[in-house]
């Protein structure tokens, strides 16, 4: 693998998101694995902050801020442009929020997708509406607390399966990503970028201010995440072809949930709920992916 | 060449003749037929551009900001239900100082459904920064839709060309289409002054605090002052290439006239022939067509009509709890002059109700035989007296 992408840098530091941000963390691999041939389509979310004020720029890359619920479409009209032009090279990327892509967004996105345009659509899930202030999001998984979530009306319906929602359009590319796994998330880049077509990248992103965890734990409960099975990591090719690009080892889901203040009402009982949630739908995956059970992992 | 053609057709020849680049649309009656003429002529090659056949007349706006955001001509047509969608994003084109170009069939919007036109659709996005010029028939759809490229692209604003739907959209009317040599003439391939580039990165609509966002609206406010004097130098330059001009205003007879009848859109014609009619009887009666609504021509209309004792201004349109929306900027236009005229404001032809001599006549009476106005907005043609509330 080419790890020395790693050294090329097209985000500035002194940029304003907050201590530990994942969604940063995101943007900065992602950048490295595309190069500077590159153009950002970013909907409103916390990067419309992150990427500076005028007349300053967080990224050495153009950046077109655009409405809330238009990444899918904006992208689409910026990519025609290009072709008309004939910029064959630039690759357009769509960089949204979980709000923007699961809710405000999705139609503008399925759109864009059933017509395969020509674009890289990624995702950056905090599991909130963080820009805003930690508001629930149809990706705000079973059990969280926000502050449209209070109390005891903590969110009791599970997360959107958005990739599951996009493969169902037969798109060429799908993959789940996350900060913890930077090379695997580097390898989906650039094989996102070498494919033609719509494809779509949903990049596990924590957000320390609303998860209620400290900034230096963001990277941990990334990879714990994926360890537990709560983030899989996994690609679909066509819609068809599933590939598992990790075997987790098993760990309990309560250590993930345990760590982090959003959770923290859950009981006992509660938490082994969501431990059967969490096992059904990595049964599923394996199911869709091929992979006999007991290879897997599968946490009892 | 002179061809028969639909209203909605005479402004697909004028994009075909500006060599668009990419178009998105969305379908919605009236307006319908202005992409399907387009989606053939991409298709057969007429027309060497992108058709993006997106899911809504949002999706519609937010494509064409992304691709003249690159640097490339862009046009799109839609009416009423549609163009209130976009509602966000017409504030988001001006903003972004994008020179789209838009055809906007005004019809009626629901409930109840009405397909009949009706200006309050496009009159409601009044304050969004995007120039509005009003056509009165098919030949000014053409010729209006051609200038508003050049328009938008000297004074980077996004211009709405606005049709009334049937009277004007669905009629066949014999059209001058200029040849494409002949057009290419008068509008050159367009230079953007900004675009995004690999090459030099730059980040657009970005978070404008407090110390930026003022200067930016500033700006908007000059290209619009900006671009009626810039209309008239279009003007001229097509004048002189195809011997036709319209101007931001239009004055019949307005110079000795006691009362003038202000109008917009298809009403005008009629208004023509009501005109003819009452100067034949002696009366001294005038008509002032607004074209230009925004930028509004303040001075040309003060110039028009300061002088008369009444104004008469028909509004198909309707401010609810105000009144009708031409009514009201021009007495706001007026109201700080010595000497002006009353305005009588009246409401006629909602949800397509067909505008006849007649009505515009009983309007031309009423105004001539009453001291003042009898209501804000005097409603004409209703079927019964409206309710007591
Ligand atoms: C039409 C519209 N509605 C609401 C907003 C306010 N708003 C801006 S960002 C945002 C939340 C974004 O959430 P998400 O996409 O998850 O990104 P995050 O802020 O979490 O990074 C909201 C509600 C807006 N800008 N536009
Ligand atoms: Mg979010």
């Amino acid at each position: 693998m080419e790890l020395n992408v790693l050294d090329r840098d097209y985000m500035c530091s002194g940029h304003v998101g907050c201590p530990g941000c994942g969604a940063a963390i995101a943007m900065r691999f992602l950048l490295k694995a595309l190069g500077e041939k590159t153009m950002m389509v970013i909907p409103a979310c916390c990067w419309s902050i992150i990427a500076g004020p005028y007349p300053q720029s967080t990224l050495k890359v153009p950046v077109l801020h655009t409405a809330f619920e238009t990444g899918g479409a904006v992208a689409s009209g910026l990519r025609a442009a290009l072709d008309t032009k004939g910029d064959t090279e630039t690759t357009v990327v769509t960089w949204a929020g979980d709000g923007g892509t699961f809710d405000i967004g999705f139609q503008a996105l399925s759109g864009a997708v059933e017509r395969n345009e020509d674009f890289i659509y990624v995702c950056y899930d905090n599991e909130a509406y963080m820009n805003t202030g930690v508001q629930r999001s149809s990706s705000t998984p079973y059990g969280a607390w926000t502050t449209t979530t209070p109390g005891q009306e903590w969110k009791r319906l599970r997360k959107k399966n958005i990739v599951e929602a996009l493969v169902a359009h037969r798109i060429p590319y799908a993959a789940t990503a996350s900060i913890a796994f930077p090379e695997d998330l580097v390898r989906k880049v650039q094989k996102a970028k070498s494919i033609k077509g719509s494809r779509f990248l949903h990049i596990y992103a924590s957000c320390p201010t609303g998860w209620r965890i400290p900034s230096e734990m963001s990277i941990k409960i990334a990879r714990m995440a994926v360890q537990t099975n709560i983030f899989p990591l996994y690609e679909v090719e066509n819609g068809v072809r599933y590939t598992i690009n990790y075997m987790p080892k098993g760990y309990l889901v309560r250590e993930y949930f345990k760590l982090q203040g959003r959770f923290k009402h859950l009981t006992d009982d509660d938490l082994e709920q969501i431990q059967e949630m969490v096992n059904e739908d990595w049964e599923l995956l394996l199911r869709k992916a091929g992979v006999a059970m007991s290879a897997a992992g599968t946490v009892a | 060449m002179k061809k028969v053609v639909e209203g909605s057709h005479a402004v697909s020849e004028a994009v075909r003749l500006a060599r668009v680049d990419v178009i998105s649309a969305y379908p919605i009656t009236p307006q319908t037929h202005i992409v399907e003429l387009l989606s053939e002529y991409c298709s057969d090659g007429t027309l060497n551009a992108r058709f993006l056949r997106v899911e809504s007349e949002h999706s519609a706006m937010a494509a064409l900001i992304g691709a003249a955001s690159a640097g490339v001509r862009t046009f799109t047509a839609t009416s009423s239900q549609g163009l209130a969608l976009m509602h966000e994003l017409l504030h988001w084109a001006a903003g972004a100082r994008l020179p789209i170009v838009m055809a906007e069939v005004n019809r009626a919007l629901a409930p109840g459904w009405n397909i009949w036109t009706e200006q309050t659709d496009s009159l409601a996005q009044r304050d969004t920064g995007w120039i509005q010029l009003y056509c009165e028939d098919a030949q000014e759809a053409l010729d209006t839709t051609l200038q508003a490229f050049r328009l938008a692209e000297t004074v980077h604003l996004p211009v709405m060309v606005v049709l009334d739907a049937f009277f004007l959209s669905h009629t066949y009317e014999p059209v001058d289409i200029p040849e494409p040599e002949e057009a290419d003439r008068f509008l050159p391939p367009f230079q953007p002054a900004f675009c995004l580039d690999t090459e030099n990165p730059a980040a657009f609509n970005q978070l404008a605090p407090p110390n930026a966002y003022m200067e930016m609206r500033r700006s908007m406010q000059d290209a619009m002052e900006s671009a009626l004097d810039v209309l008239d130098a279009i003007e001229d330059d097509y004048e002189r290439l195809f011997g036709r001009r319209y101007g931001a205003v239009e004055a019949v007879h307005c110079d000795d006239a006691d009362i003038i009848l202000v109008t917009s859109g298809t009403i005008t014609s009629t208004s023509r022939l009501v005109l003819r009619q009452l100067r034949e009887k002696g009366e001294k009666v005038g008509l002032v067509k607004m074209k230009a609504f925004r930028p509004f021509p303040f001075e040309a209309l003060r110039i028009h009509t300061a002088h008369a004792k009444k104004l008469a201004v028909i509004d198909r349109n309707f401010s609810f709890g105000a009144g009708g929306i031409f009514a009201q900027e021009i007495r706001s236009a007026l109201c700080n002059l010595a000497r002006r005229p009353l305005v009588f404001g009246y409401v006629a032809g909602l949800g397509g109700r067909d505008v006849t001599t007649d009505v515009i006549e009983d309007i031309y009476w009423r105004t001539k035989t009453s001291a003042h106005p009898e209501a804000e907005s005097i409603w004409i043609g209703l079927h019964q007296p409206a309710p007591a509330a």
